[in-house]
């Protein structure tokens, strides 16, 4: 483990914190106060402006997010995939078209929040909190897409290396140490986001409805039969 | 057979004033709060007139029921991908302008004005933000609107008469219009159910009433399109959804609930059917023609030994197939066949049914005097002002034959009645109307009886719910010593 003393501050003690910090805070959040796990639709309020937010910004975001996972699993097959430039630009120019929409559908729904009064009304201050912070995250991550071309290579050969150490509890820092201090702020942006996400509206991503896909149509429970629900 | 039990229930439309007193005590009781101001989980509609939410009869634009597809059933709203691809923004979902924006007045105005040469007002505030709002829509806007041209031109229902109908309907002298109160139909095939995302809706299994787990809607907010009748609502508040919930604290308690026992015309009839559960798909994919039929096949009879058997062996209580044989929904449903579900093209399977009203009879001309008469004894059931296909596109699925066979035998009862107690229609004329109506003398009072004289006791036949055998009652209350109760620990507050 080499690097300064701010460097393991950032990037060792606040990842394992902020880890900390989503697991104790989701499993406390979901079984004391189950209420409050709710997607917390203001769609019901606002009714256009909300298509041109929520669904570039949600779909970009998965695809963005996706693409993360997959540098992070797999490195080497993207190392592999960017081989040939032309396969390199496909991927660079569609992430960065996801992230542009990530951008404007944010954007859409901060102005969104502003401009309803009657969304302004159901907007908590951890909504405000996040919006920052997402906003944040964002302009830097596609700052550092253009700034610091074929992220997806370097994240393959940087990133994920030094999440792997954080994930064999070995950190190792020197990956990520002597890299620009935007794409530092990008990692430390993450950190937050995941260090803030029990208590904010981000807990509705926990509590995705994937079950629907097989269960039965119609739900019966019985308050007097041991099986319950049927 | 797989015999579950029902609380099932009858409105008698002829007998509705449209006083509004059910949604006002429904209001009082569980809509009192912020976040379900606009909800009207009973709610009066004036018909022909677009009703609550704007026009929700059009499931073109809301998407709601189910439909069939390839001989197989399907939700209108969406297969299972498409609803969780269409989470982030359901493009069917009505708006709260749909609804109307709740609101109050400032009175305080009225008091704190400065003195001045004009008369102080108490303006209109919005109850979600606060600030002054011109009220342009409310829970009940179009309520007697039967003419208008804003509201009842524009009902989905009028789609099926024709052209000429249509004019006729807003003639002056032929204006016409009726009440329409509707809560949760408490459906046997609940679309609502089958969209939910989380799993949280469900029916009880004892008594049918459809519910929503409160900390486990997510606000996915499926439920709310995917009801065609539009009674399950979204608290914009606490983003969750909710619904009528047949006030089943008050059931179980052996009280009917709020919005029947507060009724001024004693429209209302509630009491068990038992059904049979393994026929709800092959019913609910009949043919529009033969939907109400096939409905009315999968319920019981409950003085039949072998349905009896079947109940107590699936656990039905033997006090709740007693109280289905006095069932006064069983005897208008089934047995008398006057009482009909609304939209059942829309394949839910409701369990509330409604007597057909009948309507003034059309006058016309015949030479100088104005007349009503006319040849044949049901003659009036043609010439009402609410045409008749009208009523079978609300009650029949599009097919007139239920609907007509239900307002020729309140005609009937009628004339026999009259024969009686008045004596200005001769008996034998009675009894052939009768006769025409399927309909005996014995009957006939028995009609009479439950439809005019009817008591408290009679309307409600409510079963005992025995919550004393549910298995909450196995658990050791000492188990909870010291611990903040038997209720919801967190206050259902909106999460951050």
């Amino acid at each position: 483990m080499s690097g300064s003393i701010l460097d393991i501050f950032l990037f060792v003690v606040l990842p394992y914190a902020a880890t900390a910090i989503f697991f104790i805070g989701t499993i406390r959040r979901y079984r004391t106060q189950p209420f409050s796990y709710s997607s917390l639709s203001s769609q019901f309020l606002e009714n256009k402006k909300h298509f041109w937010g929520l669904v570039p910004f949600h779909y970009g975001l998965i695809v963005i997010l996706t693409g993360h996972l997959i540098g992070f699993l797999i490195p080497r097959t993207v190392l592999w995939w960017n081989r040939v430039p032309a396969r390199l630009y496909i991927l660079e120019i569609s992430a960065l078209i996801f992230g542009l929409l990530t951008l404007i559908g944010l954007i859409q729904i901060i102005y969104r929040r502003f401009s309803s009064q009657r969304v302004l009304v159901v907007t908590s201050v951890m909504d405000w909190v996040l919006y920052v912070l997402l906003l944040i995250q964002i302009v830097l991550g596609l700052y550092t897409a253009v700034a610091y071309p074929w992220g997806s290579t370097w994240f393959a050969a940087l990133a994920a290396p030094y999440l792997w150490s954080l994930c064999k509890f070995s950190p190792d820092v020197s990956f990520v140490a002597p890299l620009p201090w935007m794409f530092k702020a990008h990692i430390v942006g993450a950190y937050a986001l995941i260090a803030i996400f029990p208590f904010t509206r981000l807990v509705h991503l926990l509590v995705y409805p994937l079950p629907y896909v097989w269960r039965k149509p119609q739900v019966v429970r019985w308050y007097s039969r041991p099986e319950g629900i049927r | 057979m797989n015999v579950r039990s029902q609380i099932a229930m009858v409105f008698h439309l002829d007998k509705c004033i449209g006083c509004h007193t059910c949604s006002i005590a429904c209001k009082n009781i569980w809509t009192d709060r912020e976040g379900a101001e606009y909800m009207w989980w009973n709610n009066v509609e004036t018909k022909p007139g677009t009703g609550f939410p704007t026009r929700w009869e059009d499931q073109d634009t809301y998407r709601g029921g189910w439909e069939v597809k390839e001989g197989k059933l399907r939700l209108r709203s969406a297969n299972k991908g498409y609803v969780l691809g269409k989470i982030f923004h359901n493009p069917a979902q009505p708006s709260i302008d749909e609804y109307y924006e709740p609101w109050t007045y400032r009175y305080q105005d009225l008091f704190n004005a400065p003195e001045g040469s004009d008369q102080p007002i108490a303006r209109p505030v919005s109850k979600i933000t606060g600030k002054e709002i011109a009220i342009e829509a409310g829970p009940n806007w179009d309520d007697d609107l039967g003419g208008s041209p804003v509201y009842a031109e524009n009902d989905p229902n009028l789609d099926s008469l024709s052209e000429e109908q249509r004019e006729q309907l807003f003639a002056i002298e032929r204006l016409v219009m009726f009440y329409f109160p509707r809560i949760c139909n408490h459906c046997l095939n609940p679309s609502c159910v089958a969209a939910c995302p989380s799993g949280a809706i469900y029916k009880r299994g004892e008594d049918g009433i459809v519910l929503i787990d409160q900390t486990r809607c997510r606000g996915w907010r499926a439920c709310v399109s995917a009801c065609p009748y539009k009674k399950v609502f979204f608290n914009w508040k606490t983003g969750k959804s909710e619904k009528c919930l047949l006030c089943f604290p008050r059931l179980e308690t052996g009280q009917a609930p709020a919005c029947f026992h507060s009724c001024v015309g004693r429209i209302r009839y509630l009491g068990v059917l038992l059904y049979d559960a393994d026929r709800i798909e092959e019913v609910a994919l009949s043919s529009d023609e033969n939907l109400i039929e096939a409905h009315r096949s999968m319920i019981l009879d409950p003085h039949d030994p072998q349905v009896i058997r079947q109940a107590q062996s699936n656990g039905v209580h033997d006090s709740v197939i007693e109280s289905a044989q006095k069932s006064p929904v069983y005897q208008f449903v089934k047995v008398w066949k006057m009482a009909l579900p609304p939209h059942i093209e829309f394949r839910t399977l409701p369990m509330l049914f409604y007597v057909p009203p009948m309507s003034p009879v059309m006058s016309m001309r015949k030479g100088d005097v104005l007349t009503q008469s006319d040849q044949g004894l049901f003659h009036e059931i043609d010439n009402a002002r609410v045409p008749m296909q009208y009523l079978a596109k609300l009650f029949g699925a599009g097919h007139d034959a239920k609907v007509r066979y239900a307002l020729k035998k309140q005609m009937a009862i009628r004339s026999y009645r009259r024969a009686v107690t008045v004596g200005d229609i001769e008996p034998h004329i009675a009894d052939q109307m009768l006769r025409e109506a399927d309909c005996t003398p014995a009957e006939a009072e028995a009609i009479y009886k439950l439809t005019s004289l009817c008591t408290f006791e009679e309307r409600f036949v409510i079963p005992p719910m025995h919550r004393e055998e549910a298995l909450e009652m196995m658990e050791d209350p000492m188990d909870h010593k010291r611990e903040t109760g038997f209720g919801v620990m967190d206050k259902p507050m909106r999460g951050s």
